[in-house]
């Protein structure tokens, strides 16, 4: 019998069109996964009825003999950012505890249209701020990967924890993620799965709980590069509730996916060569660039000069926009109130958002409000804004001179849950590598490269222009077909 | 630029969180650190460089003059709108008394 929990988007989906099995036996053996494996605190809700319902939906579809869609019969993780009709969505805060959406977000609803169904809501970082998936409410996702010769918990990345813990560990075919800074590609990177944020604006942010909103983007994240083609799709397309929605065609990056590179340069960032990155990290790097060699592309040496810059700047940024974002959690229109007796109205504001924060949430809201306030806006969030504008000329040079750029994802491979939490800064410099192309708004993209000799896995990040995702999953495709990463965490939940 | 106590106090006043001298005190040092390490966007060279504020080239559209051209953003939703308020009254946000 097929073990069908290793199964991924495109063998289900063609598995259930084709006959060879139901999308509700599918659905149920995820179901049971999911429900076996609470110890890895990967889901705040689960929902196997939206799944097997779904499952019977795609069931009837066939043997009706209509059409099964792009997603017809996969079930799938959704993290908690995105509300979902009726089911709690909470960005894993206190504050949201209970709140249940009156209306679904577009990405969501495309899914399901797509023929998708729910497994449940993804643990996260709080609001989605975090690197390693320890600032949820509802305490921390451990990833299914432990260190050889160890079983300290560690961290699956963040803010998607939730989601790259549930696909390594197979508990789903594919979830969906955000990514701000670097929140779809660091986790996937950290778990040995494939995630890709597309370009801004690809992805409806209408109903996606909002952390900052000129970086926030949705994307897949899944176990090879296809199936990352195939959600992605199911996930884009242009949506008037959105004012930054592209308004383009989808590409049918599925059907167009090619590891033929020839003609193509593919772009080393010299300035990515930083110190503090893992010896593993720089020697999967340079496998890296012989695999897309080999694939047929042209490596050649470029050069991104405000790569250093790109942090701090995302740093100003992004928490000033959260600081204005999450203005809109006072207890009075949903969520969480706190009003002590004879409390007036500021009070209650105060109290309430104490109570319904968490530490870090606190602390980006702090430094949003102090960038944007009166005396010092110019120097930093004007400056910030500027060095923005030249990391992104950075890219818009590079691309005069190669089609898509190969770095690390991440700076070291994952680390145990904990080890990083006394100094916020050294949390913050896990995104280094990721956050440059989240200025910009390109579409990136992280592929398992393989394993470090501590047995845990290193992702390799493919950045490309604007609007190209097609070419960023080729790279992706080419790496995947020669790394032939097939390595899988031994179940000990 | 660094934060003291009272920075720290009064951003929090502005940002409506409600904290201890406990809390104050542990993220003046943490606020600190995080400033420090920005301040070296200061050495980039930005003469002449416009702030970027939105990254892929992307004009504002304008809807059709319709209302509730999209039932799922448009009016008549009085009771989804509070379902989820702590306290609704009389078809209304309930929120404590803010006249003496």
């Amino acid at each position: 019998m097929t073990d069908f929990t290793e199964l991924g988007v495109k063998a289900i989906r063609d598995g259930v069109a084709g006959g060879d099995f139901t999308a509700r036996e599918v659905a149920e053996s995820f179901n049971a996964a999911v429900a076996g494996a609470a110890q890895l605190n990967a889901f705040i809700v689960t929902t196997p009825e939206h799944a097997l319902a779904a499952a019977d939906t795609a069931d009837k579809a066939r043997a009706d003999g209509k059409p099964l869609g792009a997603m017809g019969g996969v079930p799938i993780g959704m993290k908690d950012l995105f509300a979902t009709h009726g089911v709690q969505t909470t960005a894993a805060s206190h504050i949201l505890e209970g709140f249940s959406p009156q209306y679904e977000s577009t990405v969501s609803q495309n899914l399901w249209d797509a023929g998708a169904g729910m497994l449940g809501k993804l643990n996260l970082d709080q609001f989605a701020m975090g690197s390693s998936n320890e600032t949820s409410h509802f305490g921390n996702v451990s990833s299914p990967w432990q260190k050889a010769g160890s079983n300290a918990a560690m961290s699956p990345g963040g803010s998607s924890g939730g989601s790259s813990t549930a696909v390594a560990a197979r508990l789903a075919p594919a979830a969906t993620g955000t990514d701000t800074g670097g929140s779809i590609r660091q986790p996937a990177a950290f778990t040995g799965i494939c995630g890709i944020k597309p370009t801004y604006g690809r992805c409806s942010r209408w109903g996606v709980v909002a952390f900052a909103s000129s970086l926030d983007q949705a994307g897949p994240m899944a176990r090879s590069v296809e199936d990352c083609a195939i959600m992605l799709g199911a996930m884009a397309g242009f949506d008037a509730k959105d004012a930054t929605s592209l308004q383009m065609d989808v590409p049918d990056w599925e059907a167009a996916l090619s590891s033929d590179l020839k003609g193509k340069k593919v772009g080393i960032p010299r300035e990515y060569r930083m110190d503090g990155t893992d010896d593993a990290i720089l020697a999967s790097w340079e496998q890296g660039k012989e695999w897309l060699r080999d694939a047929g592309a042209e490596i050649v040496d470029i050069s991104l000069p405000h790569t250093k810059y790109a942090l701090p700047a995302y740093y100003i940024i992004a928490p000033a926009e959260a600081s204005s974002n999450l203005a809109r959690y006072d207890g009075v229109r949903y969520g969480l109130r706190d009003l002590p007796e004879g409390a007036g109205l500021q009070d209650m504001y105060a109290e309430t958002r104490a109570a319904g924060f968490g530490d870090e949430v606190k602390r980006r809201i702090l430094i949003g409000t102090y960038v944007l306030s009166a005396g010092f806006y110019d120097a930093y969030y004007t400056q910030a804004q500027k060095v923005r504008a030249l990391v992104s000329r950075d890219f818009d040079n590079a691309w005069n001179e190669c089609d898509v750029i190969l770095a690390p994802t991440t700076p070291t491979a994952s680390f145990p849950l904990g080890s990083l939490n006394d100094d916020p800064l050294t949390m913050y410099l896990n995104d280094v590598f990721a956050v440059p192309a989240s200025l910009a708004g390109l579409p990136a993209m992280s592929v398992p490269a393989g394993l470090n000799p501590d047995g845990l896995p290193l992702g390799l990040q493919l950045v490309g222009k604007a609007f190209d995702e097609q070419t960023v999953l080729n790279a992706g495709l080419a790496i995947q077909e020669r790394a032939g990463f097939a390595a899988k965490p031994e179940k000990w939940w | 630029m660094s934060v003291d106590k009272q920075t720290v106090a009064k951003i929090a006043g502005l940002a409506r969180i409600k904290m201890g001298d406990e809390q104050l005190e542990a993220l003046v040092p943490e606020l600190n650190n995080i400033l420090d390490w920005v301040e070296q966007l200061g050495e980039v060279d930005v003469s002449g460089v416009e702030p970027m504020s939105a990254v892929i080239p992307n004009a504002l559209r304008l809807r059709a003059d319709e209302v509730d051209a999209d039932p799922k953003t448009g009016g008549g939703k009085r009771d989804e709108v509070l379902a989820n308020a702590p306290a609704a009254e009389h078809g209304f946000f309930g929120v404590p008394k803010v006249i003496e």
